[in-house]
């Protein structure tokens, strides 16, 4: 049933990168991406590979799910693979197919390439799966709460979110309804060419607009009515605590870090 | 004792759309008493919807006066501290909810309030409880009937410890079993919590068990009473085009036929005993 979409990729689960604060998981992924990038090393990408494998071990995320956020990035992985070995200059030439040189520094480059690509979406999957919306938005609005000294609007921002994350499967079960309404009425939303379908999703379209306008009003109402008057003066009735393990967490981080910029900058 | 709700030849005029001045409120003046149970039947375009907005300063008279506990709603600085008085409950279930979890929801105005974390769980449990939503605590608001989200909704006003609670046709969009939920839900913070209610609704039904029924029409009111007086003047209400509980119009009509029942019967067990009586 159409209600029982989920939104986003969450996996519900109970482990420790699940219970992890969502600050530290978001902060942690950022510092994770930065340090993708300053891997020059075979042996740099091994420890990088092997922290996030123990990251996803211990999250008991069937590695399919990991892998499923690599699907539709097929295509860009192989071609970029291909563009750096056969552009990427260089002197060791391991052979030639007409005009292309295949050479060791290519090889290398487009090895370091792909692998960058894939650990990105690994790594933020990860934060995803094993993030629930909900404490996502959480995470990112008290991350970004210093930010409101120079009057960036981290509460109006998680607000937002909130909204949207509960507004969807309403808004999904509206469309569904609005649907069948219109096609009890004849409408036809499945047959025709691309421009046919899409001018047949006018009559679809309009009642939902206007349905969601109206919601918005009479939430904004209901919002007031709460005594709602923007971030200001606003508590919160769960506070997110770090742990031993959120500093656990951060110690193998940190520790990872080291390496890498060891393995690439000073051995 | 000072009424805890008091209005004031209470006027409130807008602009339509074709830019006429319509008046919504023609006059109003009402006491309601704290602990009372006030419901206030009419049509819609009556005016009953504009007076609760009133009711908690989502509007503001165009002229008369609104006294929330003694607070003029005019008044901006007591603003958030009448909204906290007098909570209000809106029609549409699903447009009031704002967070994607039930105890985040009802934790949404002690939030706003700015109050200590351990009071909001605190104030979230025990108001979960007393509409007796408790075990769906960390249940998303879209997997719920109508009848369980808006008692959710009833749970996030009470969250704010108001003294009214002011039910803008609560039970319009919900099904005869969440009808009666709510209902049971609201009889119940009204006898055993003490607070105010202004009821507003079309079902005369549930106007029944209120210790006063309000009626208007074209923004006035125009009958007032115990439930017992209002319905037994089937007459005025059917020349508005209101309807009387089923019961009252079958003794109406019995009446009419020339059998000795009296005109007040509100409930069934009360016609029964008036037919036995025959």
């Amino acid at each position: 049933m159409i209600r029982d979409i989920t939104i986003g990729q969450f996996f519900p689960g109970q482990s420790i990168i699940h219970k992890l604060d969502p600050r530290v998981k978001i902060a942690l992924t950022f510092a994770f991406i930065v340090i993708i990038f300053f891997a020059k090393t075979y042996v740099g990408y091994g420890l990088i590979f092997a922290y996030i494998a123990f990251a996803v071990w211990l999250s008991q995320v069937p590695v399919r799910y990991i892998l499923r956020g690599l699907k539709p990035l097929l295509f860009i992985i192989v071609l970029t693979f291909l563009i750096n070995v056969f552009f990427t200059p260089g002197s060791k030439v391991l052979f030639r197919i007409w005009a292309f040189k295949f050479t060791q520094e290519g090889l290398n480059q487009g090895i370091f390439m792909t692998l960058r690509l894939v650990l990105l979406v690994v790594g933020t999957s990860l934060l995803t799966l094993t993030t629930s919306p909900i404490s996502l938005t959480d995470g990112i609005e008290r991350l970004l709460q210093p930010l409101q000294v120079i009057r960036f609007p981290a509460h109006e921002l998680a607000m937002m979110m909130t909204i949207a994350l509960r507004f969807i499967p309403t808004l999904l079960e509206e469309t569904d309804k609005i649907m069948k309404a219109q096609m009890a009425r004849g409408a036809d939303f499945e047959s025709g060419n691309l421009f046919q379908r899409a001018k047949a999703l006018v009559p679809l379209l309009v009642p939902l607009f206007i349905s969601a306008f109206r919601r918005a009003d009479e939430l904004a109402m209901a919002m007031e009515s709460r005594c709602y008057r923007g971030g200001q003066n606003r508590t919160r009735m769960k506070i997110l605590k770090t742990t031993r393990r959120d500093y656990l967490a951060v110690a193998v981080t940190l520790l990872l870090i080291a390496g890498i910029l060891l393995d690439s900058y000073v051995l | 004792m000072e009424p805890i709700i008091r209005l004031q030849d209470l006027r409130f005029e807008y602009l339509s759309f074709e830019g006429e001045e319509i008046a919504a409120l023609n006059g109003v003046t009402l006491d309601i008493q704290k602990g009372e149970f006030v419901a206030i039947i009419g049509h819609n375009g009556s005016g009953k919807s504009t007076l609760a907005k009133h009711l908690n300063a989502l509007l503001r008279p165009s002229s008369g006066v609104v006294w929330i506990k003694g607070m003029d709603t005019r008044d901006e600085d007591k603003l958030w501290e009448i909204r906290q008085t007098a909570g209000m409950v809106f029609q549409n279930p699903d447009n009031q909810l704002v967070a994607t979890v039930v105890e985040e929801d009802v934790a949404f105005g002690p939030e706003n309030l700015g109050l200590p974390p351990e009071e909001i769980r605190k104030r979230v449990d025990e108001a979960l409880k007393v509409v007796g939503m408790q075990e769906y605590a960390q249940a998303a608001p879209h997997y719920l009937s109508g009848g369980q989200k808006q008692r959710v909704a009833i749970a996030g006003i009470l969250a704010m410890k108001p003294e009214i609670i002011v039910l803008d046709e609560p039970t319009a969009m919900l099904d005869p079993v969440g009808r009666h939920e709510v209902m049971e839900t609201i009889k119940y913070l009204n006898k055993h919590e003490g607070i105010t209610v202004v009821h507003i609704t079309h079902y005369m039904e549930e106007a029944v068990d209120a210790d006063r029924v309000i009626v208007m029409e074209q923004g006035k009111i125009v009958l007032q009473g115990t439930p017992r007086q209002v319905f037994s003047q089937v007459k005025v209400l059917k020349e508005i085009g209101l309807d009387v509980p089923q019961v009252t119009e079958l003794a109406y009509r019995l009446k009419a036929e020339g059998l000795d029942i009296p005109l007040d019967v509100l409930k069934v067990e009360e016609m029964v005993d008036a037919i036995c009586r025959l």
